[in-house]
């Protein structure tokens, strides 16, 4: 009885647990089994990332890393350089009215740096 | 036309190849179809203890791709079956004694008298493996419901589907007891890691080491559960949807009722 | 590749199984069977676990390329990050291959690859690893793969002892025997009968243990009964022999004892029979 009430209020069985660890382990097992498929991972990672950003490719890593319920992949991305953000562009404007004129649209600041301490600013 | 070229094959040692080659086949027998079985584990047979015609061996596969006799020579006849024969491997050479294209060209020549050429693969992944492989088209994964075995499975799984080969499962030594008590994985659990089509689940019966001990393969018995199971099997290979014998309680409610009535 | 385990030894700080290179070498003892699933990788686990009870500094290797498994029976799956290769090919130190044991403090398991093939490993290489580590640990346990192929050869070199596992089955008797031939003079194996269920054998539906003795002759380390709490301890990746409270524990602890020289006369502890008695006698005395 005890363990029918174990079994429905959440205690895991040796089943659950051992279905969890085959679940982890072979997700291991596969991404160690295809090497290709982490570098085409990578490939497309960095791909995307240099979209906004500028990366040193040949520094890249990508690893797996498990924790005791979870496989994590951690990427590390070494940025070489991140562009002056530009501003976003302007939606395209209706046929000028006389009568209505939205407000003009918004120029991002640059932030000033700060100018009290000049002797801390490295 | 040729007959039909399977290997049976786990990757974990133990799990019940051996067993299901030779049980399967008699079962295919019994049906009347002609069946080979190759003992493909040069070095340690046993396909031929199991049947318990160890002392009828003359030749070996080995000398077969040697060209030291014929095909039909070295085949055994079981006399308790119209149409099973195996052909035995080699006790006192290595795996390396034969090439996987001679294992081919020997299963090819068997198929030519056969409905179907059961190979009986060694565990592992290695040379042994590879040859057993070579001369089939499709394969029968042999599983228990335990960890280490479904690790080895799903490698061997990797591996076939890397040669394109079609195949099924079978889960052997199922404990419905231990399944239902939360203690082993069940059928559900084990097919959805390994996600390929499920042909049989066989339960755990300690009746099997005794029929082992006496060489008589279990579907000689018509008193034994297990007979009707591989009967069951070898008509899902034949084609036949056969519905499966339910062991153990499916989802929720089913498992809360199981397990009250379990105990 | 040997200068490189030597000075590791001695570069180690604060690891607690190199206190100062042992003066007396450990001893390598491969576990092995021919036939597959009688029970090597449990055997191996739970004796490496129940040496390390003992205070035994003990490495644990799988040499199962590409079928590992010891890693999974221990707990470890999670916690391995590289492998025998990777310390053969010199892409890692042996102290970042092994994985301290998650139960045991003095145990070490160096892991097999998964993804490599067994004819990747360099036999003379694992040789002077496993010499390596009989500098460091007072047994290594070597979990050799089913099979009598390239995995079992590379298992066997670097052992200088050797365990057979049985089960009182006839296949199972037939490749323990073959296996034996193979393992030559250099070793004299001994040989430990696993998953025995004596009401099998009261029945005659089971060869006993008398049985299994008569065909193999060899020295009989231990019996150990069949238990499906087995299973269960590989669901959760805990080795039987962390518990107290199961005899098949309690056999393997008595075969850590004998392995260690403890002259352990009858395995009552282990099996609940009545030819207990007569077992007694077939145990020898201390070893070597």
């Amino acid at each position: 009885m005890i363990e029918w009430v174990k079994k429905v209020f959440g205690a895991p069985t040796s089943s659950s647990t051992a279905k969890e660890r085959l679940r982890l382990v072979l997700m291991t097992d596969h991404l160690a089994l295809a090497p290709e498929i982490i570098e085409n991972m990578k490939r497309d990672l960095v791909d995307v990332i240099s979209r906004y950003v500028e990366v040193d490719r040949d520094k890249v890593e990508v690893n797996f890393e498990r924790e005791d319920r979870a496989l994590a992949m951690l990427a590390n991305i070494p940025i070489v350089s991140v562009n002056r953000p530009s501003p976003p562009p302007e939606p395209a404007k209706p046929a000028p009215t006389a009568s209505h004129s939205g407000p003009p649209p918004r120029r991002r600041r640059r932030k000033k740096p700060p100018t009290q301490n000049p002797a801390a600013a490295h | 036309m040729a007959g039909r070229r399977i290997v049976v094959t786990s990757g974990k040692g133990g799990v019940g190849k051996t067993t299901t080659t030779a049980n399967l086949g008699a079962a295919l027998a019994k049906r009347g179809s002609r069946v080979i079985l190759v003992d493909a584990d040069i070095g340690l047979r046993n396909l031929d203890l199991v049947l318990g015609l160890e002392k009828r061996i003359v030749f070996d596969l080995v000398e077969v791709a040697e060209g030291r006799c014929q095909l039909r020579q070295a085949l055994i006849k079981d006399k308790r079956f119209e149409s099973l024969s195996i052909l035995p491997a080699a006790q006192t050479r290595d795996k390396d004694a034969i090439t996987e294209s001679q294992f081919e060209a020997l299963i090819a020549q068997a198929a030519q008298n056969a409905d179907y050429v059961l190979i009986d693969c060694p565990a592992g992944i290695e040379g042994g493996f590879r040859n057993a492989v070579a001369g089939a088209k499709e394969a029968i994964v042999v599983t228990t419901p335990e960890v280490s075995a479904i690790r080895d499975a799903d490698r061997v799984v990797g591996k076939l589907n890397d040669r394109a080969l079609p195949m099924r499962l079978i889960v052997n030594r199922l404990r419905p007891e231990m399944v239902r008590s939360g203690d082993m994985l069940s059928v559900e659990d084990v097919c959805e890691i390994l996600a390929i089509e499920l042909l049989g689940i066989v339960p755990d019966d300690a009746e099997v080491i005794d029929t082992t001990n006496r060489g008589e393969p279990i579907v000689l018995d018509p008193t034994a559960k297990l007979g009707g199971i591989y009967d069951k099997i070898a008509r899902r290979l034949e084609g036949e949807m056969v519905p499966f014998t339910t062991f153990d309680s499916q989802g929720f409610f089913g498992k809360l009722f199981g397990s009250l009535k379990a105990g | 590749m040997h200068q490189h385990l030597l000075r590791q030894a001695q570069d180690d700080k604060g690891q607690e199984s190199v206190a100062a290179p042992a003066a007396k070498l450990g001893r390598a003892i491969v576990v092995t069977s021919g036939k597959g699933g009688v029970g090597k990788t449990t055997t191996t686990a739970n004796l490496g676990t129940a040496l390390a009870a003992r205070g035994a500094r003990v490495a644990l290797i799988d040499a199962d390329v590409g079928l590992r498994n010891l890693d999974i029976v221990l707990g470890l799956e999670s916690r391995v990050k590289y492998h025998v290769l990777d310390v053969l090919e010199d892409k890692v130190s042996l102290d970042e291959a092994l994985v301290p044991d998650k139960h045991s403090p003095t145990l070490v398991l160096l892991a097999a690859a998964q993804s490599r093939e067994k004819d990747e490993v360099d036999t003379e290489k694992m040789r002077a690893l496993v010499q390596g580590l009989r500098e460091r640990y007072d047994y290594v346990l070597i979990d050799c793969p089913a099979g009598i192929e390239l995995g079992f050869k590379n298992a066997v070199v670097g052992a200088d002892e050797a365990i057979v596992v049985c089960t009182p089955e006839v296949s199972a008797v037939r490749d323990v025997d073959r296996v034996v031939g193979l393992l030559g003079n250099r070793f004299k194996p001994q040989l430990i009968i696993n998953r025995l269920r004596p009401q099998l054998v009261k029945k005659g539906k089971m060869l006993s243990v008398e049985d299994v003795n008569a065909i193999l002759r060899l020295p009989l380390l231990g019996v150990i009964a069949d238990e499906p709490e087995i299973i269960i301890t590989t669901n959760k990746g805990e080795p039987l022999a962390l518990r107290h409270d199961s005899e098949t524990a309690s056999a393997y602890h008595a075969i850590a004892a004998r392995i260690a020289g403890e002259d352990v006369p009858a395995p009552s502890p282990e099996l609940k029979e009545s030819f207990i008695d007569k077992l007694g006698s077939l145990f020898g005395g201390k070893r070597a």
